[in-house]
């Protein structure tokens, strides 16, 4: 007799406008298994697991749930068949303890919210081995705590599908592997769980089976114990791909930027970098590594001038820019580029085309009060030969190209200035491998040329091999900066929750 | 853990899906569309209260350009209309949002009757530059206190213009009343009318205005669309913190773009004063400087448009007030007409924006087709 599959999508197809976001896709997860969806972004996996959720409703194929048809109209549907999706970005309200977040939403009898309910809460994470207390609120919470309340939240609501979306992106190496057990103990429970990733090592480290998609298609499903990464890589990317990146040597020794106790506090008012001190060679790319908030992105801003610098300088030949504008620090001689993580919202103008996009930092030059669009657009049909990026014109909104092709705009116009320093938050954040390749070789072009580069990253497999040295930030202090020849992924996520300095200073609430 | 899925779930019969592009020519449909449903709607009113539909509309159309006096009219409607719309603009491109224009006019006047009660004894040109010049001045500052205080402590520039309205609007009532009440009116609190000198000329029948006007049109287009600072005004609106990492100026921008909108709407408010009404009043801006937000919007903000829709709605009102004296309506019969129109024709951006999906359920097993 064939054994019931917790969920079986058959030819599931959805469309946005013109584009299909799948195309006919047949999925299968068995109850007590573990599946991957792979893909490159843009292949389909959220959408997909969207229409499970019941965020999107497909325009055709069909969705079984042990063996029964359904129709899923909205997220409350879907829970109700026990379908329970964990998101990448956290749905918590941070004023509310573990318990209250769990548990808000689902109408509970009564008028008043009894004690009883912490102890609800705890039995159902001492069942699954979960480590959480009850009363804890949100904001206190580090952000692997919280996931483990998202999980909880769809368990509470006796889900027994889990979906969980990259979940790993905001972990560092150490929480991945407690999540990794979590899900183990929810298997053996009995749960189906469906993980979206493109992180190959962990499909191959907790999946039983991994279906992977390409363009909204699911090009094939494998038993992870029969394939390994280059297999995988080949059906993702649909060609033969070489999975290294390059490192090429340089010999500038020459210093670039010297930072010396920078403090700075975002617009709250909150120190979110602390005394921190590191130095930029020529030549050199200087990854920066960290959790998700641990400072990254006020320390691009205090250099590139746009958060108020508290204390600290910054040297460029003996010369400090603290305190300076932007256009300021450009006339001194350092051209500095900065890829800023949000790049619809700070590097670019997202309902302008590329041409308007090319000005942004140049519209001011050449005399007269209007602006010169000419070499402008030449610039943009350059630059769309050079790095292949595909858009319907060079007029057309930027904030209509695809994630990689927006990144490619912004890079290549910030290499056309020529910098000698550049800062770049996640440049391959949201990309696919193609492109993210496509921005490594960038990269390490600019740095045979004696480009200073501060990269910020989040897959430390990659900034192993791209960086020179990595800084690692924790809490807006520098806990470490090691060379890359010598240093291992366990050793920066180490230093990524600063579990030496917590010893030394004894644990502190 | 097993659980038994329900048969089938409820589905919603409609839901709102917004909608990402949408191309010209759907536009231009929608758009005449708006047109045709607020003609109908406006008709089952007229219907309603026992009147023609064909004729009122006929009369309404007929009536704005009917004899020279008409079109006179008509054209000294649409005049202040159309300069408020184009000060608005800058402000609205910039995100800024500007609906203070009526208090802006108002000091536009204000500053311009300065000139028009005290110094008429300058020769005809300088005091029209003089008024032209203090007209900007007054309606810019109006503009520029709320851009100061968002730029430096972050108010709400709403609710910031429109109570700089009531403000404007008293001190023409205190001006009125107080010290520049007219001594030759007998003790009837009116500002005295402007004399000969202090009154805009008219070219071909009507006040300048209109020339001046049609020159802000080409001005504002060529300045929003090509100058350096139009671009600055687009960045802005797009996000600040883009014009921030793009070595913009952000408080400079804001300031400047906002004097340019006051000053703009102050022009209108100048005109209006030495052009139309040759005196300062409460009425002054005939309510202009909320109805110019309506037109500009409509516009999509682009000034040549601005100029059509400008004309259409004068052609609205004027129409409206022949209906009225023709068929023998209270104004607030017009009053109800004219808004049902611009309900119409307004709620039909929300149509231009997001678009309804209806649900066919099939009889076939588990196939669905929304």
């Amino acid at each position: 007799m064939k054994e019931t599959m917790a969920i079986e999508l058959k030819q599931l197809t959805k469309t946005f406008g013109s584009v299909v976001a799948n195309n006919k896709i047949d999925l299968s997860v068995k109850q007590g298994e573990i599946l991957a969806l792979l893909g490159e972004n843009g292949s389909g996996k959220t959408t997909l697991m969207n229409m499970l959720s019941g965020i999107y409703k497909p325009d055709s194929g069909s969705i079984y749930i042990n063996g029964q048809l359904v129709t899923i109209n909205s997220p409350e549907d879907a829970i109700r068949l026990g379908v329970g999706m964990i998101y990448q970005h956290f749905k918590l309200v941070d004023a509310l303890s573990a318990t209250d977040n769990i548990i808000l939403g689902t109408r509970e009898k009564g008028l008043f919210l009894k004690k009883s309910r912490f102890e609800r809460v705890r039995e159902i994470s001492r069942r699954f081995g979960l480590d959480v207390d009850p009363e804890k609120k949100v904001y206190q919470m580090s952000v692997s705590e919280k996931q483990t309340v998202e999980i909880l939240k769809v368990l509470y609501r006796k889900a027994d599908i889990l979906i969980l979306d990259e979940p790993t992106a905001v972990l560092t190496p150490q929480e991945t592997s407690r999540l990794f057990e979590i899900l183990r103990r929810m298997k053996q429970e009995g749960c189906a769980v469906i993980i979206i990733t493109h992180k190959l090592n962990e499909v191959l480290e907790i999946s039983d089976r991994v279906t992977i998609l390409r363009k909204g298609e699911s090009v094939a499903t494998v038993n992870t114990a029969d394939t390994n990464a280059q297999e995988l890589t080949e059906l993702m990317v649909g060609r033969p791909v070489e999975l290294s990146i390059e490192h090429p040597e340089t010999d500038f020794k020459e210093n670039l930027l010297e930072i010396h106790h920078l403090t700075a506090a975002n617009e709250e008012g909150v120190e979110m970098i602390k005394d921190i001190s590191f130095d930029l060679n020529r030549g050199e790319i200087l990854g920066v590594a960290g959790v998700a908030g641990s400072g990254q992105k006020e320390l691009c801003e205090a250099i590139a001038g746009l958060l108020p610098v508290k204390k600290g300088a910054i040297l460029y030949h003996d010369e400090n820019i603290v305190g300076k504008t932007p256009n300021e620090i450009i006339k001194i001689g350092i051209s500095m580029s900065f890829i800023p993580e949000d790049r619809l919202g700070m590097g670019l103008a997202a309902s302008m085309g590329m041409v308007d996009n090319m000005l942004l930092k140049k519209y001011n030059e050449g005399k007269g009060p209007f602006v010169r669009k000419k070499e402008a657009r030449e610039t943009a049909k350059r630059l769309v030969k050079e790095l292949e990026i595909v858009t319907p014109g060079v007029d057309t909104p930027v904030r209509r190209l695809s994630g990689g092709n927006v990144q490619k705009v912004l890079l290549g116009r910030e290499i056309e200035s020529e910098p000698n320093v550049l800062i770049t938050a996640y440049a391959v954040r949201g990309l696919d491998i193609n492109s993210s390749y496509t921005i490594y070789n960038a990269l390490n072009e600019q740095k045979k040329k004696g480009v200073g580069i501060l990269f910020i990253g989040e897959d430390l497999d990659v900034m192993l091999e791209l960086c020179d040295r990595i800084m690692v930030l924790c809490h807006g202090r520098v806990t470490g900066i090691i060379d890359t020849k010598s240093a291992t992924k366990e050793q920066i996520g180490l230093l990524m929750t600063d579990a030496k300095g917590q010893e030394r200073r004894g644990r502190h609430a | 853990m097993r659980r038994e899925g329900k048969e089938r779930c409820h589905e919603p019969w409609v839901h709102v899906v917004k909608k990402t592009e949408i191309s010209a020519s759907k536009t231009l449909l929608l758009s005449i569309l708006a047109v045709f449903a607020s003609l109908v709607a406006g008709g089952l009113f007229i219907l309603a209260i026992g009147q023609n539909p064909f004729s009122v509309y006929a009369t309404i159309v007929k009536g704005a350009w009917r004899s020279s006096i008409a079109r006179k009219g008509t054209i000294k409607l649409a005049v202040p209309l159309l300069i408020t719309a184009l000060g608005i603009i800058p402000a609205f491109k910039m995100k800024f949002w500007n609906i203070g224009a009526e208090g802006q006019i108002i000091m536009g006047a204000i500053f311009a009757t300065y000139f028009a009660l005290f110094y008429d004894h300058l020769p005809h040109g300088i005091l029209l530059v003089l008024m032209f010049i203090a007209g900007m001045i007054g309606g810019g500052i109006w503009g520029l206190i709320p851009a100061y205080f968002k730029s430096k402590y972050g108010t709400n520039e709403t609710l910031f213009t429109l109570m700089l309205n009531y403000i404007a609007l008293y001190l023409i009532k205190y001006l009125v009343e107080g010290p520049w009440k007219d001594p030759a009116s007998s003790g009837f609190p009116k500002i005295a009318t402007f004399s000969e000198n202090a009154r805009l000329d008219q070219i071909l029948g009507v006040h300048a205005g209109w020339l001046i006007a049609l020159i802000l049109v080409v001005l504002v287009f060529i300045y929003i669309k090509f100058s350096k600072h139009g671009y600055e005004i687009d960045i802005v609106g797009e996000s600040v913190n883009t014009a921030r990492y793009a070595g913009m100026n952000v408080r400079k921008i804001v300031l400047r773009t906002m004097f340019l909108s006051g000053a703009i709407c102050g022009l209108a408010g100048m005109i209006q004063a030495t052009g139309a009404a040759y005196t300062l009043s409460e009425g002054i801006t005939g309510g202009v400087g909320f109805t110019a937000i309506s037109v500009a919007w409509l516009s999509r903000l682009n000034p040549l448009i601005t100029l059509v829709v400008s004309v259409l709605f004068a052609v609205l009102e004027k129409g409206c007030s022949v209906m009225q004296s023709t068929f023998g309506m209270s104004s607030a019969v017009s009053d109800i007409l004219q808004g049902i129109i611009l309900f119409f024709i307004l709620g039909f951006d929300f149509f231009t924006r997001y678009r309804f999906v209806f649900c066919k359920k099939k009889q076939g097993e588990g196939s669905m087709s929304c």
